[in-house]
């Protein structure tokens, strides 16, 4: 029973690492007043440029090193979703488009990209199968040496790649700034009101960008923890499914803080799996069982709305464009 | 010298356009799309090492190539352009209802149900009216919700609908669990001996009824956002709610009514889908068309007649690029590639319309 639970807590943790760099992108985008539902396309983005870039280096060395697989792999994912999320910046903030087609625009596109090159790259070299870059995979499981000695705890908690612990640290990180320094301030300023802003001297724009950009490619890092971490340096198309919608969700879920996305991304990938873990369940009412991050969601999202408390509200702005001379 | 003197201003400044002539807009538009079709010649380029020109002539061959595939074009076509017409009224409104997809499936679903329990045990017309209407109903029931809590509690509506989409297709996984025992998961054709509840062909056409019904809801659609109370007061309240409330509209109502509306639509999209065109369901029945039809909308400023021209482009777009996947042995989400790079232009564009930018005159009174 212990080692169900166990085992359980260890899969929803795993689960839920992908959602965890999602919904913290997504709230340091949010807060900027960015509603950038693009952010599923960006994590497929992310995917498939660590991919692309780990696959590049080990097609052309013969003995790939474990350190520069994931280094590549890394910096090219970093580069994919900044590239996205840039699409993303330059439409919304400087040509002003509308947020929300802009970004179903860009899931559209990055999911597209994702699986073009996720089906075709082998092609490209004239090798057929599917992609598995083993080594690079490997690189990114590898897990703390002293994780195996310390019996069920070691097992449950520890036993991850680094992108794991970077998730958290990412969203400790990002907690701190929002909410204790002048950038963060500044920055919730932005989202909020952005004419008080752009009047107390902020550069509305750099914000915006900086935050959206800095946004996506922490999610992005998120579609490299699925291919690289979960799947072990394989890709199947369309393998990452819906998770980028609830990354979404879970942003109004931990009601904009990123300290709260830590553990309900957990929770919300718990919820993605428990129907594994509920014996004697039939197949038909485990997909009802996985209706449940979903109703979740919307349970928060109502009773926050509800209770219209200030401290729970999104960012006043969230999902319109700023234009300095229409006031 | 102090810090000031030194600001610069900048070469140009944006400003806004007070009104731009109809031609000149779409001259813009024209230049965009122009662009946008030659990046994606040169991403095809890039990719498959061929004469662009190929390229565009093997995707016209995947749209029109032979008359089955042009009905296919129209039947998907009539498809999008369903639920396009469906989002728009809420979107007039800036409801943003994301929710299309999840509304489309349910009416699928509702219709299915009928088909599966109720299939050659009543005369296949009152079968097919019975479809209609569950379908209808359970599309607006499925509107409805999210709009009742923004009506009433200002619950944000965008991720509200976008969360249920996704109990939707589960629901659809649950049934289709629940009716084929097997295990395989996937719903083959159903009642395909006896055709019960399918729309039978007129003309011996298939698709047509699909295409025909369409053709009126633009028409009717055209009408009432253009010419009727209804469509007035959806823009005014789309324009600013603080106006609709002060001329004394009343904008529960009207957001209620109008997502009702866009529910129903909807729906029957999905009847028009399941009985009319797949006869069978599976979670990816909409295949993104929910999310596609906001792009449509949108492109379209909203005009249900010029969206004929908007689901064509992205209709064609997506056949074309099938063709050339199997041509050129790719993987079909060039498609996908190509539809968003189009879009970005389609959306970018709108800026040189709305706005303009000026250089900036040099002031030299100053000093």
């Amino acid at each position: 029973m212990l080692a169900t639970i166990a085992s359980f807590i260890n899969a929803a943790i795993i689960q839920g690492i992908p959602l965890l760099f999602g919904s913290v992108g997504e709230i340091i985008t949010e807060k900027s007043g960015n509603l950038n539902l693009g952010i599923p396309g960006i994590m497929y983005m992310g995917g498939i440029s660590g991919i692309i870039g780990g696959y590049l280096y080990e097609h052309y060395t013969e003995e790939p090193k474990a350190f520069l697989c994931v280094l590549i792999s890394f910096l090219a994912s970093l580069l994919g979703s900044a590239l996205m999320s840039l699409i993303y910046s330059f439409l919304t903030v400087t040509l002003r488009a509308n947020q929300n087609v802009t970004g179903l625009a860009l899931t559209t596109f990055g999911v597209g990209v994702g699986n073009f090159f996720g089906g075709s790259l082998l092609s490209f070299f004239g090798e057929s199968g599917s992609i598995s870059l083993i080594n690079t995979g490997l690189a990114y499981k590898t897990k703390l040496p002293f994780a195996g000695s310390l019996g069920l705890f070691g097992s449950t908690f520890l036993s991850f790649g680094f992108l794991a612990y970077l998730a958290v640290i990412i969203a400790i990180v990002v907690s701190f700034v929002l909410n204790k320094t002048r950038t963060g301030l500044n920055l919730r300023a932005v989202g909020e009101n952005p004419a008080t802003a752009d009047a107390a001297g902020i550069n509305v724009t750099k914000y915006k960008y900086v935050s959206t950009i800095v946004g996506g490619m922490i999610a992005g890092l998120g579609g490299l923890y699925f291919v690289m971490d979960y799947t072990a340096g394989a890709w199947t198309n369309d393998g990452f499914g819906d998770r980028g919608w609830l990354a979404i969700a879970i942003v109004i879920f931990a009601l904009w803080r990123p300290k709260s996305a830590i553990l309900s991304s957990f929770l919300f990938g718990g919820l993605y799996i428990i129907c594994v873990y509920i014996p004697g369940l039939s197949s038909a009412a485990k997909e009802l069982i996985k209706m449940l991050p979903y109703v979740v969601t919307i349970i928060v999202l109502v009773i926050a709305s509800v209770r219209n408390k200030k401290e729970n509200q999104p960012p006043q702005s969230l999902g319109l464009t700023y234009f300095r001379e229409e006031r | 010298m102090s810090k000031e003197k030194k600001v610069r201003e900048p070469m140009f400044h944006i400003a806004k356009r007070s009104a731009i002539e109809p031609w000149k807009a779409w001259i813009i538009r024209l230049i965009s799309i122009a662009a946008a079709l030659i990046v994606c010649a040169l991403i095809i380029v890039v990719l498959t090492k061929e004469n662009p020109v190929q390229v565009y002539a093997s995707m016209f061959k995947g749209s029109f190539g032979s008359p089955r595939k042009i009905w296919i074009l129209l039947q998907n076509i009539a498809i999008l352009l369903c639920i396009s017409l469906a989002v728009t009224p809420a979107f007039k409104m800036k409801f943003w209802n994301l929710g299309a997809e999840g509304q489309v499936l349910i009416g699928g679903l509702a219709s299915m149900t009928c088909m599966f329990y109720l299939g050659d045990k009543m005369p296949n017309f009152i079968l097919l009216l019975l479809m209609f209407a569950v379908s209808i109903l359970s599309g607006v029931i499925w509107g409805l919700i999210p709009a009742y809590f923004k009506s009433k509690w200002n619950t944000n509506e965008s991720l509200f609908t976008l969360m249920m989409n996704y109990i939707a297709m589960q629901l659809v996984s649950f049934f289709i669990m629940l009716w084929v025992p097997n295990g395989s998961n996937v719903m083959g054709l159903v009642n395909s001996t006896t055709q019960s509840g399918w729309i039978p062909d007129l003309f011996g056409k298939k698709y047509l009824f699909n295409i025909l019904l369409v053709a009126v809801l633009t028409a009717v659609m055209y009408v009432y956002l253009k010419y009727s109370k209804h469509g007035y007061e959806i823009s005014v309240v789309g324009e600013s709610e603080n106006t609709a409330r002060y001329v004394g509209i009343n904008v529960k109502k009207v957001i209620i009514r109008t997502m009702a509306l866009s529910g129903a639509i909807c729906g029957l999209a999905g009847f028009l889908l399941v009985s009319g065109t797949n006869h069978t369901i599976s979670k990816n029945l909409v295949n993104g068309n929910g999310f596609t039809a906001i792009m449509v909308s949108w492109l379209a400023k909203f005009n249900p007649v010029v969206m004929i021209v908007t689901s064509f482009l992205i209709v064609f777009l997506q056949r074309g690029a099938g063709e050339i996947a199997t041509t050129f042995r790719l993987n079909e989400s060039v498609a996908d590639i190509l539809t968003g790079v189009i879009i970005f232009f389609i959306i970018g564009c709108e800026f040189f319309i709305n706005y303009q930018i000026k250089r900036t005159s040099k002031h030299k009174e100053e000093k």
